[in-house]
This record gives structure tokens, sequence and C-alpha cells, in this order.
């Protein structure tokens, strides 16, 4: 099996955030960075049906130079091949644009199946692998919790709300987005590392894949972008632990009455 | 030329999604904004009921789309049968709630269209008679406007709860069934029966009071300190995803899209930090606490009181005074 996985490099989770002096976007100095929470699940996913399978793991982002130990990452823990998109027209694409790219690049290096994470958790759009789909003109299935494959076929858990879940078959190759804590992620060794110093890293730009400007005009765009307007007042009760006990229990009691 | 507002309505097998109507509702309001009509779309094998229900609001065309291929939802059957309705119905804005099933087929549709979702809207203002949305972004952290570019039709969904579906106005609306072309070639995916895995021991949605335990916990055996607290105040115990995946509370006890939606008259959250995926499932609470040590945590945005704190100070204090009150 051969398994092209999409890795997203975001803002660590507990950073701190500050917005430019515009309001356009966050200001990226002093940031530092991971891989994308769902897709480090997506990335697991493909290393542990390449363990059934056979096959290879090719780890794919997009982004600028930083980006690429987002893929030393994956090569260390596992993955076989790196894929690295660098362009300046690559800088500041809406989830089309990631899509058209990451699409092009798939399609010229061949897939059984291709995954991202479900969402991003810097725009949080969960779109890129839909959109990737639809591109590349292959059947797809989002909110994946499993995935099984049959002689050129893949059946996928999908999670649905509420607590229900739905089994999806469809042929390969495919596009799948994978939820998050559906695995337990393995970490790169020492061995890892080293081994990972040897594995190829290719890269793309924009002209390389064929891609024309044009096709990465964007479909959306952000006006502004700003602290979270608060409809609610938020009572911060504060004190000891025994005082703010005693607080927080009387104005449940009598003033928001829910005893 | 392009115009109107279309809503998409959900259904398992004839059961209307009711977060449908949330969307009905932002449509009737954006709709009388920008001086547009709206319509409704309902897919499957044979829609007649649903329709019939969706049609006591004040919409101007309830559009069914019978086919075989539809009778159980995909996302290639629902994305190809929906572009052929835009096609033939040509709305500006293409409306939905943003469901789970939404997600999986709305981004496919408006890509089939060269255009991209707006996705997961906790908000809008109309501006020189357009439609800017407001989202989040960085889980909640800060928010976002953002616009469709260029021309119609445009794609939009709302978050669960930013809309009321229970405040849609009544009406008379016409049925008018269209017809769409599909086939074995288009509809790839082949679903099984929907299932739930986990028989509930417990259904949180009738529980008053709810005590929640997420991340901040950090390890299992500290679940024990909430659980005492949830004890002396009478509430259940409820948790977000991170604990269940952690098989540290069974499933039956998750609160968020992928769990059970609460609606009780007090969710207190402890070591929760607010990501949207947990919010959309209890920020209908009457009363809301959070309690976690991190003053941004965007919890606090919807919290009625706050306690910025180390929970393992807190919650044995607050476990001593609740158990004070019930004696």
């Amino acid at each position: 099996m051969k398994i092209i996985v999409c890795l997203k490099q975001v803002p660590k989770n507990d950073s701190i955030l500050r917005i430019n002096e515009q309001g356009t976007w966050i200001q990226d100095r002093d940031l530092t960075y991971e891989i994308n929470e769902s897709d480090a699940y997506g990335l697991e996913a493909a290393l542990q049906l390449k363990e059934k399978h056979g096959g290879e793991v090719v780890a794919l982002s997009l982004g600028p130079a930083r980006a690429q130990s987002v893929i030393k990452e994956a090569l260390a823990r596992g993955a076989d091949r790196g894929i690295h998109l660098e362009d300046a027209a690559f800088n500041n694409l809406d989830a089309f644009g990631v899509a058209t790219a990451i699409a092009a690049a798939a399609k010229a290096e061949g897939f059984d199946l291709l995954l991202t994470g479900l969402q991003s958790d810097d725009f949080g759009f969960a779109q890129t692998g839909v959109i990737a789909a639809e591109l590349l003109g292959l059947p797809h299935a989002t909110i994946v919790m499993d995935v099984e494959s049959q002689d050129g076929r893949i059946r996928v858990k999908r999670e649905l709300e509420s607590g229900f879940f739905q089994w999806v078959s469809m042929p390969a190759p495919a596009v799948l987005t994978i939820q998050s804590g559906i695995n337990t992620l393995r970490y790169a060794t020492l061995k890892g590392i080293m081994a990972a110093k040897k594995k190829e890293i290719k890269k793309f730009d924009a002209a390389a894949l064929g891609i024309d400007p044009v096709q990465l005009a964007p479909k959306m765009e952000f006006r502004s972008v700003y602290l979270p307007v608060k409809n609610k007042q938020t009572q911060f009760i504060e004190g000891s632990p025994s005082e703010i006990a005693t607080k927080l229990i009387e104005k449940l009691k009598n003033e928001a009455r829910v005893f | 030329m392009a115009n109107g507002i279309l809503v998409f309505i959900e259904h398992v097998d004839g059961k209307i999604n009711r977060a449908s109507y949330e969307a009905v509702r932002a449509a009737q309001l954006i709709g009388a904004q920008t001086g547009q009509e709206i319509s409704a779309v309902v897919f499957g094998q044979s829609v007649g009921n649903v329709a019939a229900e969706v049609a006591t609001k004040k919409i101007k065309t309830v559009y069914t789309v019978e086919s075989a291929w539809l009778k159980h939802y995909t996302a290639d059957g629902y994305t190809h049968a929906f572009k052929q309705v835009v096609e033939q119905t040509q709305p500006a804005l293409a409306l939905m709630t943003h469901t789970y099933e939404v997600r999986d087929f709305a981004p496919k549709l408006a890509a089939s269209m060269k255009r991209m979702l707006l996705g997961d809207n906790v908000g809008h203002r109309v501006e020189d008679g357009k439609v800017v949305f407001t989202r989040q972004i960085f889980q909640g952290k800060l928010a976002a406007d953002v616009v469709p570019v260029g021309d119609a039709p445009h794609f939009a969904s709302f978050q669960l709860g930013s809309f009321r579906g229970d405040e849609c106005e009544a009406g008379q609306a016409a049925v008018q069934a269209l017809t769409v072309n599909l086939d074995a070639d288009v509809v790839r995916q082949q679903p099984e029966e929907r299932f739930k895995e986990a028989k509930a021991a417990v259904d949180l949605t009738q529980a008053p009071l709810i005590v929640s335990v997420g991340r901040g916990i950090k390890e299992e055996k500290n679940i024990e300190i909430v659980k005492k607290l949830a004890h002396a105040m009478g509430a259940e115990l409820a948790a977000s995803r991170p604990i269940c995946d952690n098989e540290w509370l069974p499933m039956d006890r998750q609160i968020g899209s992928s769990g059970q939606t609460v609606a009780p008259k007090l969710y207190l959250a402890v070591g929760i930090s607010g990501a949207i995926q947990h919010i959309v499932g209890m920020k209908g609470a009457r009363t809301i606490v959070a309690i976690n040590k991190d003053a941004e945590a965007p919890i606090f945005e919807i919290a009625d009181y706050g306690v910025v704190g180390d929970l393992f100070e807190i919650v044995p204090a607050l476990t001593a005074e609740a158990e004070k009150m019930r004696h």
C-alpha cells in the first residue's frame, strides 16, 4: 500500500497569540511550532497500515522552510520518504489553494490512500482533504476512526454525532480525513532519528507541480482577526481555595439558583 | 442572476435533524436583512413528510430531490444532487448548519463549483448588502471576519447553537420536486447501518446538574476528586473527549460534537479548555462555571462564573463546601 500523509505545521497549542498591527493575522515571531494534532494521528494510522499491509508511507507538508521539521519528525517516526511543497506562492493560501497544491503533488506521486487530519488547530476549516479529493476526482470519507483495506477497496469507520458510528466502503485510491485520539501515537526513537537523516525529502515549487498561480487565487478572505467579543459577563471568583468555594456555592445557590 | 438563500435540510430516514432549523432561522434573518427570498432543499428517496414539516416555516419553496441513489446519505450522492439543484435554482447563498454530515459533503460541493465553503461560522453581519461571517480560529482563542471571494453562489454553514431553530417564523411554503441525474459511477461510497457502540448507561441529557472533567486532570487516578465533587453536588459526571479517548471514563460520559449535547441547569467544567468541539455540546447550559489554571482558556468566554486557579486545590474545597450545604 502506498500512503501519502499530509502534515501541517501549526503554532504550538499553548502559544500566546498576538494579533498584528493591521489586525489581519497573528504575529509569527516568537512562535514555536508542532505537527497539527489530527495529522499526527493520520501519520500513526498510515504507519499501522504499512505494518499490516506492507508498502510505503510518504510524509507531505506544504509550508515555508520550517515545515521541513514536521517532515523530519514523520520520517523519524517511520515514514519512508518526504515531500516538501515550498513556494512564495504557497504562503497564506486558503484551504482550496493548499488542496490544489497537495492534489497536484499527490497525483504526480501516485497513491492508494491520501490522508489528512480532520482539521487544523489554527484555521480549523476541516476542508483541505475533502477539497483535494474533489480536485483529484476521488472518493473520500471524513472523521475516520479506523481503516481497513482489502482487494483495492477501503472500508472506514466514520464517527457520527451522539455516539453513533458507521462503516463506509469505497474503491481505492481514496482520500480520508482522520480524527484525533483514535490510536496511540508512537514517538521517534533515537534509531529512528538517525535513520531519518538518510531518507529522501523531495522539494517542489508551484512551477515543478505545473500549477499556474491563477489556480491558487483565493476563494475566501480573512477581513480581520480580533479577540473574541464576549457576550457573557463572567464573574471571576477569587481568594483562597476555601474562600472561592464558599463564594461560588453561595452564588450558585442564591444568585444562579441551580440547587 | 443568482438570488436567494437555499437552506439544506438534513434528515436520517425521514427524521429531521432539528439542527437544520437553525439554518432556516439564519436564512430568515439574513433574507430579511438582504431582501432575499429563502428556499429549502431535502434529499432522499421518499421525503414528502420531511418536506411537509419544513413547509410549515416561513419559506418560499421547499424543494424535494428524490432518488434511489439518495436513499442513504453519501458524500458523492449529496454533492452531485446538490450541485444540480444549485444550477437549477440559482441561489446566491447555500446555507447549512455545521453538522458532521455537512462537514463531509459541503466542502466537496463548494469545490465542485470552484468555491470554498465558509464553514462553522458563529455569527454574521450585513455590510453594503453583503454578508460578512464571523468564525473562530485557533480553537476559539481568536475570532475572524471572513468573506467569500468571487461571484455567487456562495456556500456557508453556521455552528450548532448560533441560531435558535425554535425561533423560526411560521409560514406556508410551496413544495416542488426537482430531478437530478445520479448513477453508480457517480456514487462511489457504500455506507452500512449506523450503530452505537456502548449501550448508554447514563443519559446525560436528562441530568439537571453536570460536573465535567477535562485534560487538566492530568491522570486517571485524579478523576476521583471530581467524582467526589459531582457526588457532593448531586450532579452527574461528564467528560471532554480526550478523557474518553483514554478510556478514563466511558463514552456515554462524553460531551461534545461527537458525544452528548446537554443543556443542564448547571455545567461545571473542571480542567476543560473549551475547544469548539466540546463547547458545542454544552453552551446551551443555563449556568456555566469554569475552573482552569489558564486565564486565556476559551471556556471563560462562555462561563457565567470563572475560577482561574489550581483545580487540585479548588475542587476539594468546593466538595467540602457542597457537602456542608447538603447537610
